[in-house]
């Protein structure tokens, strides 16, 4: 036990566990939207978010910068999050939820192949989109890179939050989601609202690829598959089916995952992973409903 | 009958193999309420439902001079048509204000949108207090009044009612129907109600159709069906 311990480092392990949540948040936000819209976990949303990076580094590779890229990406995504549920999701719209689910992993490896395909395998670079400079506060160095993704992040779901609670269509998506039936009854194109879920869905994702491979010396079409167990831990963590528990849990995972990474020498960076997997197991163990869940029962 | 406002000819409707329509045929003029009486099982919700487009039906149905029998929900919504369901179809996730808001989707006139609501909180006082309230929390005949207030926020033509007194107090029920019978007279709304309470619906509507087994069985002026023989001892009790 050191005599003095050292707080500028765990306010700055602090930061950077939020800056890694904030973009699982993203990618968490994204699995919740699609479990309250369509009833299952979407295993391809992963692949989906690094096929959007992929995107983002063709339109950089061509010459754009890291923000036009950024926002044009999104657009993109948004269309493609809608197309693939129009094409691939809506015909199975009504089968037993083992269906759909195994319609997700499907999508996860044609997605995954399809990237393969046009992309050669070699390894890439996304520029960072924030300088990696440090900023002093209060005495205290943090990186602008884990600031900015802490801000972007927190900005994407603060939009997406605005949107569900303050325009028409975003209440009729929310309508859609708890109450088809009676969305329909007063004219609510529900089986739009779905497509309309797994556009912005498709969005968040992307976000939350962009702003994951800057981070990395490099990337590849794997990039993805981590940040999307993290991102279910989180959302498991915060409750499946709440958006804002989808975005605490996350934070709080990056930052404990983060924490017990640096104070616990036999975890260290090996280990990480596999205490986001324990996270998942606790949580369903103890309570199934997450943090902001409703407790067990459910309405019939 | 010159100008009915929807028809239904020969309607049959089912249930997956079940069939719970058998060719119903009847009409509600404009202006008019018309009442669907029957026992548990005739097809009276199913004959709403046809209707509003939520089971699978054959037939002629036509809404203001055009078919809707091969429309969906939304679309019929989006005529004018709301369908008030059985067990009320408040979206109970949602706030008072945000159900009242979503009865209003499919139009885009903002003024008239305003209007209707000062309408809608002069007939339900209590909703405009209560507006931040989660619907879920309401009481039974709350929820109830919140779904006709929600179906009124689509400035219906035709509204179609589903049991409102299924089990409420008689004292709402009263209320309920009266409100019914307000907004019909003040503002020539046309309802087609389908009710357990032949008593009541007798009283509420000026015609009224008894269903059997899926069939329309008896027909004809409300105040007729009330000495009408058998309707009394079936569904009247004396």
């Amino acid at each position: 036990m050191p005599l003095a311990f050292d707080w500028t480092q765990l306010a700055q392990q602090t930061v950077i566990g939020l800056a890694s949540g904030g973009i699982w948040a993203t990618l968490a936000i994204a699995l919740v939207l699609i479990y309250r819209s369509t009833g299952v976990v979407n295993f391809a949303q992963g692949e989906m978010a690094m096929f959007s990076t992929f995107i983002a580094w063709s339109l950089v590779h061509h010459g754009l910068s890291y923000w036009a890229a950024f926002f044009l990406t999104i657009a993109i995504s948004f269309a493609a999050g809608v197309a693939v549920e129009r094409t691939v999701i809506r015909p199975v719209e009504r089968a037993p939820v083992l269906t759909v689910v195994i319609v997700t992993l499907g999508l996860f490896f044609l997605v995954n192949g399809a990237a393969r395909w046009i992309w050669s395998p070699e390894t890439r670079t996304l520029p960072n989109a924030f300088s990696t400079r440090p900023i002093d506060v209060a005495g205290v160095a943090f990186s602008i890179e884990d600031l900015g993704n802490i801000g972007v992040s927190l900005a994407a779901v603060g939009l997406l939050w605005l949107f569900f609670q303050f325009t028409k269509v975003g209440l009729a998506a929310r309508a859609a989601a708890v109450n088809p039936e009676a969305s329909r009854l007063v004219g609510v194109r529900v089986s739009w609202m779905l497509a309309l879920g797994w556009g912005l869905a498709a969005a968040m994702g992307a976000v939350s690829g962009m702003l994951t491979a800057p981070a990395l010396a490099s990337f590849d079409q794997n990039l993805m598959q981590p940040v999307l167990l993290y991102a279910f831990a989180g959302a498991v963590l915060g409750g499946i089916e709440s958006p804002l528990g989808a975005v605490v849990g996350s934070l709080l995972l990056g930052v404990f995952v983060n924490l017990i990474g640096t104070y616990v020498d036999w975890i260290g960076n090996a280990l990480r992973l596999p205490v986001a997997l324990a996270v998942i197991l606790g949580v369903l163990l103890v309570r199934p409903g997450g943090l902001f869940g409703r407790a067990a029962g459910r309405r019939v | 009958m010159a100008d009915a406002l929807l028809e239904l000819e020969d309607v049959e409707a089912r249930y997956g193999p079940v069939k719970a329509l058998n060719g119903v045929t009847l009409s509600v003029g404009e202006g008019e309420v018309v009442a669907v009486l029957g026992a548990n099982g005739a097809g009276k919700t199913t004959t709403l439902r046809a209707v509003s487009g939520t089971v699978r039906r054959a037939g002629r149905i036509a809404f203001a001079g055009g078919s809707i029998s091969r429309k969906s929900p939304e679309a019929v919504a989006r005529l004018g048509i709301a369908h008030v369901p059985e067990g009320r179809g408040t979206l109970t996730e949602l706030s008072v204000r945000e159900n009242l808001r979503l009865g209003a989707y499919v139009r885009r006139d903002r003024k008239g949108i305003r209007e209707d609501e000062r309408r809608v909180f002069g007939h339900f006082p209590w909703l405009e207090r209560r507006g931040d309230q989660r619907a879920g929390t309401l009481s039974g005949g709350e929820q109830q009044m919140l779904a006709l207030a929600r179906a009124l926020m689509l400035r219906p033509k035709l509204v179609l009612l589903d049991e409102p007194s299924l089990g409420l107090a008689p004292l709402v029920v009263a209320e309920i129907f009266r409100i019914v019978r307000e907004l019909n007279e003040q503002n020539g709304l046309a309802v087609l109600v389908v009710e357990q309470n032949a008593t009541l619906a007798l009283e509420a509507s000026t015609r009224a159709y008894v269903l059997e087994v899926g069939r329309v069985a008896v027909a004809g002026e409300s105040e007729e069906l009330r000495r009408h023989e058998s309707v009394r001892r079936s569904y009247l009790g004396y």
